[in-house]
């Protein structure tokens, strides 16, 4: 046990965390720009699939990692856009159609990927130290020896938050999102902007998927992406819809990821079946005291959250 | 989704002459053939992928028929597919009624399983089948029910969102299993490989005939009346509708939907739970690992397509077990991957929502002059 309360053992876990954090801050940011505009997305787990699945193949194809990423981003808006016509257009139940689109997901994905189980993508994204800053006792270990995909979640989550908060597209995000029949008195088009947003929500799971099958863990297989993608819903609730909170909480459970594969590696007395149920322990645990706290802080979800919007029945 | 482009009825173009009109209550009639036409329209979507994939969906279609209906052998593991599906899907359709989103049948199922698999090795290894039979069906909906009241108490009590815990309690439940199977569980004399010494001879199912049909299927049926019976004669299952439609009307009617929530969700579980003791019992007669290939999700399907009434949950887990049976038949008679047939349950499910629509709103023409058009919308 002496051996994982090194400073050593400590860095490393961190550092596995903000690799394997970044999956599921892609996914849960995309989520969180659905979810402001008023649509719950279950799918997420199907997107995200359908993105790891998409940007190997396009990788495979194109022999670029950058390209792959171009794949997913398509294959993630398309699962995407089926999403927002059955909820905006056909306004379906929002929380029927996400799960069906996570079952099409992990069915499409497991048949058009059969082929490519087991097969090495020929690029990938590999750790990319930054001069000076990766110097840093420690810190420069854990956020600077990272791969790309990282470091532009670095600069998304800031950017997410600025476009969310302060510009007039964001604040009509919002207010799309709490109250359409006013954003509609506004002019604004509240089923286009819906459309836009979950479509968006779908390229950021699509990039999630392809962080795991082109930087974390290279390569193809079944249900590869394991749950993250209803990690990442439940991030979103845990970070209250606020970009910021919503990076924290994905970093988070890339440290109880890491952990789990560092403690298995150093013989932890506990068997590993009971370290691969930590993620999903913590989910629940967590989601309780996100619940707690965001009643007690009156700061719910977007109030219009999973209604279909009908002019005329306001 | 070819029809994508019908328009929202919040665009209402000036000058149209015809209009969508909400419909109060979609009739019977009009659901049951929006339901057909959209299986076959999920079908012809399907074949679509297949043929972008590169497969003849006509052979692939024509494949899944002969393995899952025709002949008696494959009619009768369609049946015993059927079982699981009917069981499970009739337990989240009654979470559904409530508006409860269990998406952790999987887990229920794993946990009934567990639980039956605990009396027939280590509590009743020598009993009678009259004594240990009915005892593992109550462990199993026990378990189930114990494994969906978890999430329940938190929605019920806390607020905590069940459509994240009840999954996530699927994952946890299947490495629960993988545990016991592995460790503590593991039959000793069974050369390492992970599962359970089999049950005792007093615990298996009745089978029909010499297929794999057991009685199961009995318990299926059964449960699917019992539940027809709850949902349209007792006052319980009056305020699981009335709890559906609004909480805050439950909760002014005082209701108590705390505790309803944690019974529906426990019920739900239940069902699921007998399921994985019927299929431990009636089919595999030990625990071992991959005991479910996703009933609990397909579950899912079966309720929304079955419209959450019990007989028409009846009606759709054989022909959604005929899917399953036939997609495991693609892998041996044409090499093709199985999981064609959960892509299908998604596309049959996405025509499904949107077809809904139209028994939701009708088209109707647009009267010329309508200065009495605000009386209608304050009807509505």
């Amino acid at each position: 046990m002496s051996e994982v309360l090194t400073l050593g053992f400590i860095t490393s876990v961190l550092a596995a965390a903000v690799a394997s954090g970044a999956a599921l801050l892609y996914a849960a940011l995309g989520e969180t720009l659905a979810e402001r505009s008023g649509v719950l997305n279950l799918g997420v787990e199907g997107m995200m699939l359908m993105g790891a699945l998409a940007g190997f193949m396009t990788c495979t194809w194109s022999g670029s990692a950058w390209i792959g990423i171009l794949g997913a981003i398509v294959a993630g808006s398309a699962m995407a856009l089926i999403h927002a016509v059955l909820t905006v257009s056909f306004q379906a139940n929002q929380v029927v159609s996400g799960l069906a689109l996570t079952l099409f997901g992990q069915g499409l994905s497991a048949y058009l990927g059969t082929s490519y189980v087991g097969k090495a993508p020929p690029d990938a994204f590999t750790k990319i130290a930054i001069p000076v800053l990766s110097d840093i006792p420690r810190l420069g270990t854990i956020l600077f020896r990272q791969d790309a995909l990282v470091y532009l979640g670095y600069v998304t989550v800031p950017v997410i938050w600025w476009f969310v908060y302060r510009t007039r597209p964001g604040l009509k995000l919002r207010a799309v999102g709490e109250n359409p029949a006013t954003a509609d008195a506004m002019g604004i088009d509240v089923a286009r902007m819906r459309y836009v947003y979950v479509v968006i929500g779908g390229a950021f799971a699509g990039i999630g998927g392809a962080v795991i099958s082109l930087a974390t863990n290279p390569g193809w297989s079944e249900n590869m992406t394991a749950g993250r993608g209803w990690i990442a819903v439940a991030l979103v609730i845990f970070g209250m819809w606020n970009p910021a909170r919503v990076a924290a909480g994905a970093l988070l459970f890339g440290a109880v990821e890491a952990a789990q594969f560092r403690l298995q590696g150093v013989n932890v007395p506990v068997s590993s079946f009971f370290l691969n149920m930590l993620p999903y322990v913590f989910t629940i645990v967590v989601l309780v005291f996100a619940t707690q706290q965001s009643r007690a802080q009156r700061l719910g979800s977007p109030a219009a959250l999973g209604k279909p919007y009908v002019r005329e029945e306001r | 989704m070819a029809s994508a482009s019908t328009p929202a009825p919040a665009s209402r173009v000036p000058g149209r002459r015809w209009k969508l009109e909400r419909v109060q209550h979609p009739t019977v009639l009009a659901q049951a053939v929006v339901t057909v036409a959209s299986v076959l329209l999920g079908l012809v979507l399907g074949g679509v992928i297949m043929i972008a994939a590169g497969e003849n969906p006509i052979e692939v279609y024509k494949a899944m028929y002969t393995g899952a209906f025709s002949g008696e052998y494959n009619l009768s593991e369609t049946l015993v597919k059927m079982i699981p599906l009917l069981l499970t899907g009739l337990g989240v359709s009654i979470a559904f009624r409530m508006q409860l989103w269990n998406i952790g049948a999987e887990g229920q199922f794993y946990f009934g399983a567990i639980f039956a698999t605990g009396v027939a090795i280590f509590w009743l290894p020598n009993a009678g089948p009259w004594v240990v039979i009915p005892a593992m069906m109550v462990a199993g909906m026990v378990g189930g029910a114990l494994w969906a009241a978890i999430p329940g108490a938190l929605r019920g009590y806390l607020g905590v969102n069940e459509t994240i815990t009840t999954l996530m309690m699927n994952y946890i439940a299947i490495l629960v299993a993988e545990y016991l199977v592995h460790g503590p569980w593991r039959d000793p004399m069974g050369y390492g490989f992970p599962g359970t010494e089999s049950f005792s001879d007093a615990t298996y199912l009745p089978t029909w005939g010499t297929t794999r049909v057991h009685l199961g299927l009995v318990f299926g049926l059964i449960a699917a009346v019992v539940l027809a019976i709850v949902f349209r004669r007792t006052r319980w299952g009056y305020e699981i509708g009335v709890t559906g439609a609004s909480e805050r009307v439950a909760k002014y009617a005082g209701m108590r939907t705390a505790r309803n929530i944690v019974l529906v969700l426990a019920f739900s579980g239940a069902l699921a739970g007998l399921a994985g003791m019927a299929e431990v019992a009636g089919i595999n007669h030990s625990l071992q690992r991959g005991l479910s290939p996703g009933y609990g999700y397909t579950a899912i399907i079966v309720a929304w397509l079955g419209r959450l009434n019990p007989f028409g949950i009846v009606i759709v887990s054989f022909l959604l077990a005929g899917l399953l049976v036939g997609g495991d038949q693609l892998q041996i008679t044409l090499g093709l991957p199985s999981a064609i047939a959960p892509m299908l349950q998604g596309v049959i499910l996405f025509c499904l929502l949107a077809g809904d629509f139209f028994t939701r709103y009708r088209i109707a023409r647009v009267k010329p002059v309508v200065p009495a058009a605000p009386a209608a919308e304050v009807a509505a």
